[in-house]
């Protein structure tokens, strides 16, 4: 497992580093992940590292690159829309000549073009939405102050929305409602329920499970040479 | 044990990372919220989107309370009042 860093496109047309994990030994199939989004991404992070040490010593070549704004990234989440993160997908597999994509949960949301692969655990850009905003809710009349869906996103939409840690601007609340899985030819969903066990994403405190590993990275070493 | 309450445990069992047998223990005496320390707003934000999608019900957040989440047996009532007036 290495740590390297790929270039990639910022809005405006600069440019950045950001950081991606690699498992690169020039081998003949690259796997590039799209990682989960936001919180899930915490709660995905090991088991996503954990299928990638499998590909591994299945023989697979593999990249999790950061999002710009995510992770380890140290651009501002608040300018940042869904179309950038599919650019520094698309500038990760240029990079690292990727072969196939993974995508895990809202990674799946913003696929890179061209590439096939998988898309495990799809979920639509507004159901991520309505559970962050669900949040900010609950953890806002814990603290005696009442907020509602609507008035929240009205709120969002005209001037940037803070949600469970993260600055959403409103271009950002407006496209990642409207993003929905399962547009791009060539990817295959891979629900959930094939790997067996509880969705790792629901964890209240983030978990791992090499069972669940196990078969992701199994399907994805068997699709890869079909 | 009908399948709504039998649905309802295994995704307090998905949130919580408890095992099956574990949450078969759960009574309706059974304490949530107030007992659960990881069950923080972001858990029971998802824990209330996988209710509405496995359990084909549509949850207001006007209808979220401390209460609901109180005890097992709360949280019960308030599924299969939801899914008799969905």
């Amino acid at each position: 497992m290495t740590p390297a860093i790929y270039p990639c496109p910022l809005p405006g047309g600069a440019a950045a580093q950001e950081y991606a994990l690699t498992f690169d030994a020039s081998r003949k199939y690259r796997v590039l992940i799209a990682p989960a989004l936001f919180d899930e991404g915490h709660k995905l992070r090991r088991f996503t590292v954990e299928v990638m040490r499998r590909l591994d010593g299945a023989g697979i070549d593999c990249v999790l690159p950061d999002l710009p704004g995510l992770n380890e990234s140290e651009q501002d989440l608040a300018l940042i829309e869904p179309e950038d993160w599919r650019m520094a997908l698309e500038a990760a597999a240029r990079h690292f000549e990727a072969t196939h994509v993974l995508a895990l949960r809202g990674g799946g949301l913003v696929l890179p073009g061209k590439l096939g692969g998988w898309h495990y655990a799809p979920v639509k850009g507004a159901s991520l939405l309505k559970t962050m905003l669900r949040a900010r809710i609950i953890a806002s009349r814990e603290a005696g102050r009442e907020e509602t869906l609507e008035s929240l996103m009205d709120q969002g939409l005209a001037m940037g929305l803070e949600l469970a840690g993260y600055s959403l601007s409103g271009e950002m609340l407006r496209q990642l409602g409207e993003l929905v899985p399962g547009k791009q030819p060539g990817i295959t969903a891979i629900e959930h329920e094939l790997l067996g066990g509880g969705p790792l994403w629901l964890r209240a405190e983030a978990d791992e499970d090499r069972a669940q590993a196990d078969a992701l990275a199994a399907i994805i070493a068997v699709g890869v040479e079909a | 044990m009908d399948t709504t309450d039998r649905k309802l445990r295994t995704i307090l069992a998905d949130v919580l990372g408890l095992k099956p047998d574990q949450v078969a223990d759960f009574t309706a005496d059974t304490g949530l919220f107030g007992d659960l320390p990881e069950l923080d707003s972001m858990a029971v934000a998802g824990l209330l989107t996988e209710m509405e999608d496995r359990l084909e019900i549509l949850i207001d957040e006007d209808e979220i309370d401390g209460d609901v989440f109180e005890t097992y047996g709360s949280l019960l009532a308030f599924t299969r009042a939801k899914q008799d007036t969905g």
